[in-house]
C-alpha cells in the first residue's frame, strides 16, 4: 500500500470542558485508512470510538471539539475548515452508516424522496437522472424491486432494508470514506451476515475505504483488514486483523479477545478481565489499563506506555507479550 | 427422571387488530399474531436450557409465560408438577411463584431508579411476609459487590454491577428456576465474561435450573446444556449443545450457525442467508421456514412438519435424516 491514504488521522485529541477538568475521550490516536480497506474499531463502551468517527465526519457535539491533532481527506486537511464546506463534503465525499436505521432516515419523506435529494445536493445531474440513480443505488444494495419500492416510506421496511436503505444513501454520491457506527448491532444474526457481505463487496468494487466501528470481534474478524483496539481513548493497539487476534501484543486485546465466548469454547470457565474501564474523569496514571493488567510494574505507573512496532502494526505498552518479529521503539 | 420445567403445546396469540371504528370504516378483519405456536419441551432439574432464535421467534414470550407475566392461550407449562394457571390450592401457587424468578435484559430500566438497592433486592422476599434482616448485604457479597452498597441507588453503579444487582434480586427468595431473559446482550463482552462466570458459579453452589434465552450462539454454546431452536413461534429443533453443534439437522439451524460471525473466519467469505423472517401476521403455509429453506419440497408448503426423535435430537424437518 504505498498510495497515499483515504483518511489520515495525525495525533488526535478530543477534549470536553467540564465543571470539573477537561475530559478526553479521545488522546492522541493516529490512523490510516486506504481506499478498499476496512479498518475494523473495536473496544467496550466509552472506549472512545464513536466519537473518533464524529470527529473524522464532524458531527462531534459541542462542547466536545478537537484540540490537538488533524485529519486529512485524501490530503486535504478537514479538521479546521468552516461548517459550510464541511456540509459540502458530507455526503460526497464521506457517508455514514449508523446503528439505528430507522432514527437515521426522516419518516416523513419516501425514501426515494430522500435519496434524490442527496444525489442532487452533491452531484450536478438533472431531476430524472437523480431518480435513476436513486434506484441503480437500491439496487446495487440488493433492495428487490427497487423501481416499485422507491415511493415507499421507512416504515414499510424491515430493519435490515432500512439498514440497506441507509447505506444507499451513504454511498448515492460516491463518497471516498464511509464511516460505519455499529452498522449490525441493531439487527438478527441472518441479516447481519447479509449486511457485512454487502458492506464488503461494496468496499471492494467501488475501493472506498470503510472504518467500521463495532464490539463485535467476529464480525471484525470476517470484514476488516485490519483492526485499531481502542481503551479509554486512546489506541491500545492497531494491526493486520490475524495479528491482532491471534497474537495480541497488547495485554488489554489478548484479555478482550479470550473473554469472547467464542475464543474459550469447551472451557468450563470463561476467562475475564478484572474491574471495569476507569470513567474519563478519573484516570489512572500512565498507562490507563494498568490497574486491570497482571504485568504491570512501577513504570506502568508512572508513564504513559512506548510505541511497540512489529511488523505492520504497533500496540502501546511497557510490557507487550512476548510474540514473533517485535522490535521495541522509541518512547511515543 | 421426571423434567422440572414441562411446557406441552404452548401457543400465545396476540390481538394485534386495530381499533374497533377503523376496522369498521376500512373494512378490515381482526388480526392475530402467533407469538409461540405448539410448543412442547421439557427442562431436567438442574440443567441450563437455552432458547435460541432471531427477534420473533417468541423466545422472550416463551419466557414470560413460564415467570406468569402472560397467560398461555393454549396448552400449559407445568413447574415441578404445578401447573400455574389452573392449580387451585393457594399455598402451592405461592411456592411455585417464589422458585422460579427473572432476570431482564436490560438492567437499566429493570431498576427501580428511586429505591436503595437493599429495597430492591429485599422486595420479593418482603412481598410474602420473609424475614429480610441482612438478606441484601449476604447475597450482594455473593455476587461479588460489598455490603456497603446496599444503602445506594442504582444510578451509582455500572451496567455489569447493575446486572449483578438484579441476580440478587433472583436469588432472594432462594428459587430453583431463573428466567434469563437475554441477560447480557446490554453488556461489553469482558462484563460479559464477568457475569456469565458468576452464573455459572451461582448454578453450580446452588443447583439451579436456568431457561436461558439469547440470540448470541457463542454465549449459548458456552452456558447451556440443551438448546432449543425456535423460528417464527416454532421449535424447529433441540438437541444437547455438542450434538447440535457437530450435527445440525434443521436447514435453519445450519443456516444460523453458517451466518454466525467466527473469530477465526478471517476473510471468510459467507454466502448470506436468503430473505427474512416473514411476517407472523400472516405465517407462511405447511413449514414455517419453507420460503427461505434451500432443500424445501412440495410437501413443506402443504404440511407442518411434526417433531421427530433422530437419535438425541429432536427436529422438525420433514428432510432431516
Amino acid at each position: 500500500m504505498d498510495k497515499d491514504p483515504v483518511l489520515s488521522v495525525r495525533d488526535l485529541v478530543v477534549e470536553i470542558p467540564t465543571r470539573h477538568g477537561i475530559l478526553r475521550p479521545v488522546d492522541r490516536v493516529s490512523y490510516d485508512i486506504h481506499a478498499g480497506e476496512i479498518l475494523g474499531v473495536v473496544g467496550e463502551s466509552g472506549a472512545g470510538k464513536s466519537m473518533t468517527g464524529n470527529a473524522v465526519i464532524g458531527l462531534l457535539d459541542p462542547p466536545a471539539r478537537i484540540t490537538h491533532g488533524e485529519i486529512l481527506l485524501s490530503g486535504q486537511p478537514i479538521h479546521n475548515i468552516k461548517r459550510e464546506a464541511l456540509r459540502k463534503l458530507r455526503g460526497k465525499k464521506m457517508g455514514m452508516i449508523f446503528q439505528d436505521p430507522l432514527t437515521s432516515l426522516n419518516p416523513l419523506l419516501t425514501i426515494g424522496d430522500q435519496l434524490t435529494e442527496t444525489i442532487l445536493e452533491h452531484l450536478d445531474v438533472s431531476q430524472s437522472e437523480a431518480r435513476e440513480r436513486a434506484i441503480a443505488a437500491l439496487e446495487e444494495v440488493g433492495i428487490p424491486a427497487a423501481r416499485d419500492r422507491i415511493g415507499s416510506y421507512p416504515h414499510e421496511f424491515s430493519g435490515g432494508m432500512r439498514q440497506r436503505v441507509v447505506i444507499a444513501l451513504a454511498l448515492c454520491a460516491e463518497p471516498e470514506l464511509v464511516i460505519a457506527d455499529e452498522p449490525t448491532t441493531a439487527l438478527d444474526v441472518s441479516v447481519q451476515a447479509q449486511i457485512v457481505a454487502l458492506l464488503k463487496r461494496l468496499c471492494r468494487e467501488r475501493g472506498v475505504a470503510v472504518m467500521l466501528v463495532t464490539h463485535d470481534m467476529g464480525v471484525i474478524a470476517e470484514a476488516a483488514d485490519r483492526v485499531a483496539v481502542m481503551y479509554a481513548g486512546r489506541l491500545a493497539e492497531l494491526g493486520p486483523v490475524r495479528e491482532v487476534i491471534t497474537q495480541a501484543r497488547h495485554p488489554y486485546t489478548a484479555g478482550l479477545m479470550a473473554s469472547t465466548p467464542m475464543a474459550s469454547q469447551g472451557a468450563k470457565r470463561l476467562r475475564q478481565i478484572p474491574g471495569a474501564m476507569p470513567r474519563l474523569g478519573a484516570l489512572p496514571h500512565g498507562c490507563a489499563f494498568h490497574p486491570r493488567c497482571d504485568r504491570a510494574t512501577a513504570e506502568c505507573r508512572a508513564d504513559p506506555p512506548p510505541r511497540i512496532d512489529y511488523c505492520d502494526g504497533r500496540a502501546a505498552c511497557w510490557h507487550p507479550l512476548a510474540q514473533k518479529d517485535t522490535t521495541k521503539g522509541e518512547p511515543a | 427422571m421426571s423434567a422440572l420445567i414441562s411446557i406441552k403445546n404452548l401457543t400465545r396469540v396476540f390481538d394485534v387488530s386495530k381499533p374497533w371504528l377503523n376496522r369498521v370504516l376500512e373494512r378490515r378483519d381482526k388480526a392475530y399474531l402467533t407469538a409461540v405456536s405448539d410448543v412442547s419441551f421439557d427442562v431436567e432439574d438442574k440443567t441450563v436450557y437455552a432458547l435460541v432464535g432471531e427477534s420473533g421467534s417468541g423466545k422472550s414470550t416463551i419466557g414470560k409465560i413460564v415467570v406468569g407475566l402472560l397467560p398461555a392461550s393454549d396448552g400449559n407449562v407445568e413447574i415441578d408438577g404445578v401447573d400455574l394457571a389452573t392449580e387451585t390450592d393457594p399455598a402451592k401457587v405461592a411456592e411455585v411463584r417464589a422458585e422460579v424468578q427473572m432476570i431482564f435484559q436490560d438492567p437499566y430500566a429493570s431498576l427501580n431508579p428511586r429505591w436503595r438497592v437493599r429495597e430492591i433486592i429485599n422486595e420479593p422476599v418482603a412481598a410474602r411476609g420473609g424475614k429480610t434482616e441482612g438478606l441484601a448485604e449476604k447475597l450482594l457479597e455473593q455476587v461479588g459487590l460489598s455490603a456497603q452498597d446496599a444503602g445506594k441507588f442504582p444510578h451509582e453503579f455500572s451496567g455489569g454491577q447493575r446486572q449483578r444487582i438484579c441476580i440478587a434480586r433472583a436469588l432472594a427468595s432462594n428459587p430453583r428456576i431463573i428466567v434469563c431473559d437475554e441477560p447480557t446482550s446490554a453488556l461489553d463482552v469482558s462484563v460479559q465474561s464477568q457475569v456469565l462466570n458468576l452464573m455459572s458459579d451461582l448454578q453450580e453452589e446452588m443447583g439451579l435450573t436456568y431457561l436461558f434465552i439469547s440470540h448470541d450462539l457463542t454465549v449459548v454454546h458456552h452456558m447451556a446444556d440443551v438448546i432449543g431452536v425456535l423460528y417464527l413461534g416454532r421449535l424447529v429443533e433441540e438437541a444437547p449443545r455438542d450434538r447440535l453443534f457437530s450435527d445440525p439437522k434443521h436447514p435453519y439451524t445450519q443456516m444460523l450457525f453458517d451466518a454466525a460471525p467466527r473469530m477465526d473466519g478471517f476473510g471468510r467469505e459467507v454466502d448470506p442467508p436468503k430473505g427474512e423472517i416473514p411476517d407472523p401476521i400472516n405465517p407462511p403455509s405447511g413449514c414455517a421456514f419453507h420460503p427461505r429453506c434451500p432443500l424445501a419440497v412440495d410437501r413443506c408448503k402443504k404440511e407442518r412438519p411434526e417433531m421427530r426423535k433422530i437419535g438425541d435430537t429432536r427436529v422438525a424437518c420433514h428432510l432431516a435424516e
